[in-house]
């Protein structure tokens, strides 16, 4: 994993006669990401330690990577991160902030690790309602282990363990975990965003700032779903991921804020 | 007077149970994570009621694979933390136990075992021995395991298995069964506060500025990174074969040498006796660490005695080690009950009658 390449930290500035207008965040490493072309984690991890360095608070935040194709993470995020076994990283979350109620922790999962495996230790962390931050990638597919069906996986979509398409009668249909979690009093945020167009990067940025400073507050779990494509798995190019987030993802997982604090706009 | 009684600590009478968990807050645990299961759950009753009245943090998981899931984060986050199962859930924390061992963290976990397998009875066993000494999860692993005899080593292993586990920051385990875990004896509590924190510079703490980030993790995709620790692993449990334990009853002159672990070394010493009683030159060795297990000492004793018997209240699993520590010096016999049920000091002397039976017909 060690590449050799200049620090994007050092990247022109004002003193070369221009002004900086955007740059990797000072809590993103230097270290090039492994997620294929056009991926939501990237986005997602990049616009995650944004706000952690807006809100000034890398020396006081944990995070827990699951196993999933951002099992690695904490190569990216420069803020101290445990890896958690599969489906587990809110409990880890869950030991963490409860010996260390100060500090600010948060959960990175996939669909696969926070609605399938992990489906158990999701619903009771919520129903504590753990002061953590939940992070969701809804990509509606296994990404790490070659794109196999997920929980999230829409009905008839093909993946390589539903090859003509998934099945209602084997499979179940795709579970929306956040509307479930809406029920439970421990959430006290749940939002639903997309990273597919600069308005939903504003939007997710928005939505993350929220849940730290909820979290700040001591307000109970703050839960932060993001519908995302897997170009790779879905076998589409970047722009195609678009269209069928756009065509076929939304219109089952529609965005927006699902459970608001009372009198938040 | 009064202040030394209290300060060496007052003979109290108590359960196995009461006294393990009182010893976890007297060892100044920052946190307990578990989930309810006969015959432990006295462990978790009694923090929840006492936690918070004293110190600490106590939680009820959902399952024993979250509570060992929250030892994993809250160890990686530098606290002194602890949980206790029996055999199905132990069983459930095997994953956990896999990872923490890699990741290198410590953390005690007690398990007080009952018969099995399945979901088995309520009863006293020993037929988690393989699972506690050999691994139990997946990889090559192992935890520090130690094995009361009494009430009073239900608390005072809570110290020791603690010191092990942060000395060589890996998890620790007491292996322990239902009949210590419910009965009362006598017991003097270790001193609270009397067990310093360690260090841990390597928990995820928050990044400040002057240091890189810390990182928990037990995944090592490059197979060369992944055998340099694996190295490192088997580098410290031969260091860790420095802490063995083992208690020694009239070896001396002994012919016979008995081995058994907690409740069945009880057993045993009860045998001891009722054997010396006819003449017969019986000893005991009971290992007190089952990993590290007494391989050199009973490779000694083989030198001494005709032959050994390992006593056991499962299937014969200890008595496989005894087997590898004599390297066929002396026959190794075994006398053992299963699924709950728990051999008497008569049974044992009666094996050991039956064996020495035998040998005379074979000589004859
Ligand atoms: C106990 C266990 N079972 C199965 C796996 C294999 N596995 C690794 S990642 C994964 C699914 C990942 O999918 P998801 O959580 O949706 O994340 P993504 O890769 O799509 O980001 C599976 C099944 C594992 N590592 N551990
Ligand atoms: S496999 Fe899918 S989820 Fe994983 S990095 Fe590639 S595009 Fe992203």
């Amino acid at each position: 994993m060690s590449i050799e390449r200049p620090s994007n930290h050092d990247f022109p500035s004002e003193a070369e006669g221009m002004d900086l207008v955007y740059c990797r965040p000072e809590t993103l490493t230097d270290l090039p990401f492994h997620y294929c072309p056009g991926c939501s984690h990237s986005v997602v991890h990049r616009v995650l330690m944004e706000v952690v360095d807006e809100l000034n608070i890398q020396d006081k935040t944990i995070g827990v990577a699951p196993v999933g194709c951002s099992v690695f993470a904490y190569h990216y995020m420069n803020v101290d991160m445990q890896e958690a076994a599969h489906g587990r990283a809110t409990a880890v979350a869950t030991g963490i902030k409860r010996v260390l109620p100060d500090r600010f922790v948060f959960s990175y999962q996939g669909d696969g690790d926070l609605a399938a495996i992990g489906t158990a230790e999701t619903i009771h962390t919520v129903n504590r309602g753990e002061n953590i931050l939940m992070v969701f990638i809804n990509n509606g597919i296994y990404g790490m282990t070659g794109g196999q069906m997920a929980p999230t996986t829409l009905v008839g979509q093909v993946t390589t363990t539903s090859p003509y398409g998934r099945q209602v009668e084997f499979a179940g249909h795709p579970i929306k975990i956040a509307d479930m979690l809406t029920q439970l009093p421990g959430a006290y945020y749940v939002t639903r965003q997309a990273v597919h167009n600069p308005n939903g990067v504003r939007k997710l940025k928005k939505a993350l700032t929220k849940s730290f400073q909820y979290q700040k507050e001591g307000k109970g779990t703050c839960f932060v779903e993001v519908v995302s494509n897997c170009p790779s798995g879905w076998k589409m190019t970047p722009v195609e991921t678009v269209k069928y987030l756009e065509e076929q993802m939304f219109p089952l997982y529609p965005l927006g804020d699902l459970k608001k604090p009372d009198g938040a706009k | 007077m009064k202040e030394e009684k209290n300060k060496k600590g007052e003979a109290r009478l108590m359960k196995g149970n009461e006294a393990l968990a009182e010893a976890a807050i007297r060892a100044d645990i920052d946190a307990y994570f578990g989930y309810p299961i006969t015959p432990q759950s006295e462990i978790l009753e009694y923090l929840e009621r006492e936690i918070p009245k004293r110190h600490g943090l106590v939680i009820q998981a959902e399952s024993e694979v979250a509570s060992i899931n929250m030892i994993y984060g809250a160890a990686g986050a530098g606290a002194r933390v602890m949980t206790s199962s029996s055999s199905p859930g132990i069983s459930l924390m095997q994953e956990g136990l896999s990872y923490i061992a890699s990741a290198q963290l410590p953390c005690l976990v007690a398990n007080v075992v009952r018969g099995g397998p399945g979901l088995g009875t309520i009863q006293p066993s020993q037929g988690d021995y393989f699972q506690a000494v050999k691994g139990g999860g997946h990889g090559d692993y192992h935890l520090i395991v130690l094995a009361p005899a009494s009430v009073q080593e239900m608390a005072d292993f809570v110290f020791d298995g603690f010191r092990l586990a942060e000395k060589y920051r890996n998890p620790a385990m007491i292996l322990t069964d239902g009949a210590l875990g419910q009965m009362m004896e006598k017991v003097i509590l270790p001193e609270e506060g009397s067990l310093k924190k360690v260090e841990t510079p390597w928990a995820t703490t928050g990044k400040p500025a002057s240091r890189d980030h810390n990182i928990i993790t037990s995944l090592f995709i490059q197979p060369e990174k992944m055998e340099e620790v694996n190295h490192e692993l088997q580098e410290k449990y031969k260091k860790i074969q420095s802490e063995v334990r083992f208690e020694e009853i009239q070896i001396k002159d002994a012919e016979i040498v008995l081995v058994a672990f907690g409740l069945s070394s009880r057993i045993c010493q009860k045998t001891v006796d009722l054997a010396r009683e006819k003449g017969l030159k019986v000893g005991l060795l009971r290992p007190i660490t089952l990993y590290p297990f007494p391989f050199k000492r009973l490779n000694e004793l083989a030198e001494q005695v005709n032959f050994m018997m390992s006593v056991e209240m499962n299937a014969g699993q200890m008595v496989q080690d005894v087997k590898l520590a004599v390297e066929g010096k002396v026959p190794v016999y075994f006398k053992g009950r299963m699924g709950g049920m728990i051999p008497t000091p008569e049974d044992v002397l009666e094996e050991i009658e039956s064996v020495l039976d035998n040998e005379k017909v074979l000589q004859d």
